[in-house]
């Protein structure tokens, strides 16, 4: 009576084995962040929804989980920073280096279920990559919302991510993008602060509009704040969190927030459902 | 020509304020303009003035050695640029640029506190309003201070 | 019923039909599951005397062979062993090519299974069996299991079981369910709860039940539901809990707490696992091993810039708040099925009903207006 169960166990394809991608670009960002283009050696490419994240293997390394930053209609693009030793061993991919990847895991940004609305995306230092794909997808079909603000803020001027594709969008008259540094160098012109403090500034009908919010956990909760104190409804600002994800596929225990698991049903929260797990310290 | 008046009606700093209150305060004001790259006010001056954005925007400056001019604070419009004047010694900490063509109303420092000791009430209320936006820009800066984007590897 | 001596013929008739029979059976001072090769291993005559913090065996003064409550094993060892690799990987014109290690699918018989263990194993089907994603190891091992519960007549000095709702009486979940009758002579009454448990009772020597055997069976349970070692106050424990992340018990309870996750490697119901990435000195070929990990180790908790949990008391709390509270949140249901293994096991003999209890008189004290 024994059988083989291992045929018909439903697991995604990609959930416990790295397929192997072929980097086929490469870019330097900034000093420690770079961005890649990653092609699938066979099969279907990846088709992963903004907000998503997959995580990423380095041969013999470790993985590593990244939201994907590319338009979610093109290939899987990533944009990493080195902080350790796998993210190090990732951005040091030249092209044609093959890396792993499982996922896509986790849900996307609330992406065009708010048609009509004015859209508010608030990024801080790397959490811009994570935004990236909304942005492209609600530029795809801009008559499709109220005003559009890409409020960004990193740590220094040679911190800045995508800085010529910000100069496009910047020139573009349906859409504003506030860009602010906390610390500036010699010869920066543009704005000195922090990001929270564009929300306050930023023109928006807060009664109707849906913002998003990327960064580090502290830039993230400012930022909420600025917009509640606005008049933005808690149950229209979007945080996306991190912890420490494994495995993927809800199974490892690693990212438990409180009641929740952020590879299972995040790492895209709406903010009044986290607000008060996120700032308890240490849960 | 807008009157003076008119304009500080918009400004969220005077909002709720009454039309005598208003009166008040633009007899103390006038409207200014600069031109981008022009220093509006200087380290070390005498502070006899304070400005409320209109247009453009300011950087707040100070010289470091062996690396220039670098910007402490972005101030835009809506934004009250200026606090020396409302206390002694009345003197300028850092300089101020105008990043892009600016349109500000500018105040005499002196004449608004003449008014304010002469009518505790107005000068209670504007205090308390200049507080509020000295607080906000305080937490503004104490987040800038934990340097949250920076990467220190730790435990 | 059966007589004692047919469990023999039950061993044989599940290692006939290719199960690998594991049961309990006395090692170092313990008894823990294993391989059983006969009935003759089961701990015969032997007891458990458990208490926070510690666990001793005794011996019986009778031949019972289910005389105990639980050891420090709990059948997740073989659904979920504290070691698996997932895949191994060669480097390959350029690439590297995974390969996904191939399932152990043999089919497990379980034979002495509480029903705070079933209960444990239902908790477990969930996280791996229910979600999006479905664990292809776990899912192998468990989708044969042969379950021979058995009901409890002796529960142990940490057993909490009625408190949590899980036992002593089996439910759902079993093939065959044994209850061990001392009174009047010993013999065990065979429930069976499938189709292929009554195929199996069919191959044994028995005999119909008497109103006296079915009247000595519910004694011996209901008995047991009256002896519990500890009780707990579980209404609303999820709630109680989420109210008092900040509480002075658990900076109590961080003083005394070595943060070892001994209670988390006795948990049937525990199952955080950490994922390994091993390769070679020459960088030719890595491999995946997914190992038991532990909420009480800083590593768990990593993400770039350190421990998100850096406190012991952070981490006591994540354990039991999440064990009693959010667990319901994740998972639908309480972790914990009050088989008291943590607190037999736990060195310094925390006790989480006591720190339960705690934690829920403040409330009601200071927090009535919820």
């Amino acid at each position: 009576m024994a059988t083989s169960p291992s045929a018909e166990a439903p697991t995604a394809p990609g959930a416990t084995a790295p397929r192997p991608f072929r980097v086929a670009r490469r870019r330097r960002e900034t000093k420690d962040t770079w961005t890649l283009e990653l092609e699938p050696l066979q099969g279907d490419p990846l088709a992963a929804a903004p907000g998503q994240f997959t995580m990423l293997y380095a041969f013999g390394v470790g993985e590593v989980p990244i939201s994907v930053s590319g338009d979610s209609t093109g290939p899987l693009v990533h944009t990493v920073r080195a902080v350790g030793a796998v993210t190090e061993a990732i951005c040091r991919s030249k092209p044609g280096t093959v890396l792993g990847v499982r996922g896509p895991f986790g849900n996307p940004w609330p992406v065009g279920i708010d048609v009509g609305l004015d859209v508010v995306i608030v990024a801080g230092g790397i959490g811009l990559a994570p935004l990236r794909p909304v942005l492209y997808h609600v530029l795809a079909r801009r008559d499709e919302y109220g005003g559009v603000a890409l409020l960004y803020g990193t740590r220094t001027p040679a911190d800045i991510l995508y800085a010529s594709e910000l100069e496009r969008w910047r020139g573009r008259f349906d859409l504003h993008v506030g860009v602010t540094v906390d610390s500036a160098t010699a010869g920066w012109r543009g704005r000195v602060g922090v990001v929270p403090k564009l929300v306050a500034g930023a023109s928006f009908d807060p009664a109707s509009t849906i913002a998003l919010v990327c960064g580090p956990e502290l830039m993230m909760r400012f930022t909420a704040r600025s917009l509640l104190e606005r008049g933005v409804p808690a149950d229209r600002i979007y945080v996306s969190l991190e912890r420490n994800m494994r495995c993927g596929a809800g199974h490892c225990g690693h990212c438990q927030l409180g009641p929740t698991l952020i590879c299972r049903d995040g790492p895209v929260y709406r903010y009044d459902e986290v607000a008060a797990f996120a700032e308890v310290p240490e849960l | 020509m807008e009157t003076i008046e008119a304009v500080l009606r918009d400004v969220p700093l005077f909002g709720g304020l009454t039309s005598e209150d208003l009166a008040l305060l633009a007899g103390c004001a006038s409207n200014v303009r600069f031109e981008e790259g022009e220093r509006i006010f200087r380290d070390g001056e005498q502070a006899d003035a304070f400005y409320v954005i209109r247009h453009g925007t300011v950087a707040l400056e100070t010289f470091v050695p062996a690396r220039g001019p670098v910007t402490i604070e972005t101030i835009e419009s809506g934004e009250v640029l200026g606090w020396s004047w409302l206390f002694p010694p009345y003197r300028r900490h850092f300089d101020a640029v105008a990043l892009t063509r600016v349109r500000a109303t500018g105040f005499d420092g002196s004449c608004l506190r003449g008014k304010c000791e002469a009518d505790p009430r107005l000068g209670y209320d504007l205090m308390s309003r200049f507080a509020q936006v000295l607080i906000e820009r305080m937490r503004w800066m104490r987040i800038r201070l934990l340097d949250v984007y920076g990467y220190e590897p730790v435990g | 019923m059966i007589e004692p001596e047919t469990l023999e013929a039950l061993v044989v008739a599940l290692r006939n039909r290719g199960y690998r029979v594991l049961g309990p059976t006395v090692r170092e001072g313990a008894i823990v599951y294993d391989d059983v090769g006969s009935a003759a291993e089961l701990p015969v005559g032997w007891t458990d005397s458990q208490d926070a913090g510690s666990y001793r065996l005794e011996r019986r003064d009778d031949e019972a062979r289910f005389g105990y409550a639980v050891g420090p094993h709990s059948w997740k060892q073989f659904l979920l062993p504290p070691r698996v690799r997932l895949w191994q990987a060669k480097r390959r014109n350029g690439g590297f090519e995974v390969e996904e290690e191939p399932l152990d699918d043999a089919p497990l018989a379980f034979l002495g299974v509480r029903s705070c263990e079933l209960h444990a194993i239902a908790i477990q089907d969930t996280v791996f069996l229910e979600g999006r994603h479905v664990e292809r190891d776990y899912a192998a091992r468990r989708k044969d299991a042969f379950v021979v519960a058995v009901n409890c007549f002796e529960p142990g000095g940490a057993c909490f079981c009625v408190s949590m709702g899980t036992g002593p009486k089996v439910g759902a979940g079993y093939d065959l369910a044994l209850t061990e009758i001392l009174e009047g002579g010993h013999r065990l009454l065979v429930e069976v709860g499938s189709e292929r448990g009554g195929e199996v009772l069919d191959e044994l020597p028995r005999s119909a039940p008497e109103d006296a055997d079915l009247e000595g069976a519910e004694r011996a349970v209901s008995g047991a539901a009256t002896r519990m070692g500890r009780t707990l106050d579980a209404t609303d424990l999820h709630g109680v809990l989420a109210r008092n992340l900040e509480h002075e018990r658990w900076d109590d309870v961080a003083e005394r707490c070595l943060t070892c996750g001994n209670c988390t490697m006795v948990c049937p119901t525990c199952f955080c696992t950490s994922i390994e990435d091993v390769s070679d000195l020459a960088g030719e070929s890595a491999e995946r091993v997914r190992a038991w990990d532990s909420c009480f180790s800083l590593d768990y908790s990593h993400i770039h810039g350190g421990s998100v949990r850096r406190s012991g008391r952070s981490r006591y709390r994540q354990w039991l708040t999440h064990k009693f509270g959010t667990w319901h949140d994740q998972f639908g249901t309480s972790g914990c099925v009050g088989c008291g293994r943590c607190i037999t096991w736990c060195p310094v003999g925390i006790d989480v009903t006591e720190e339960l209890a705690a934690i829920r008189s403040n409330k009601e004290a200071n927090d009535g207006d919820d």
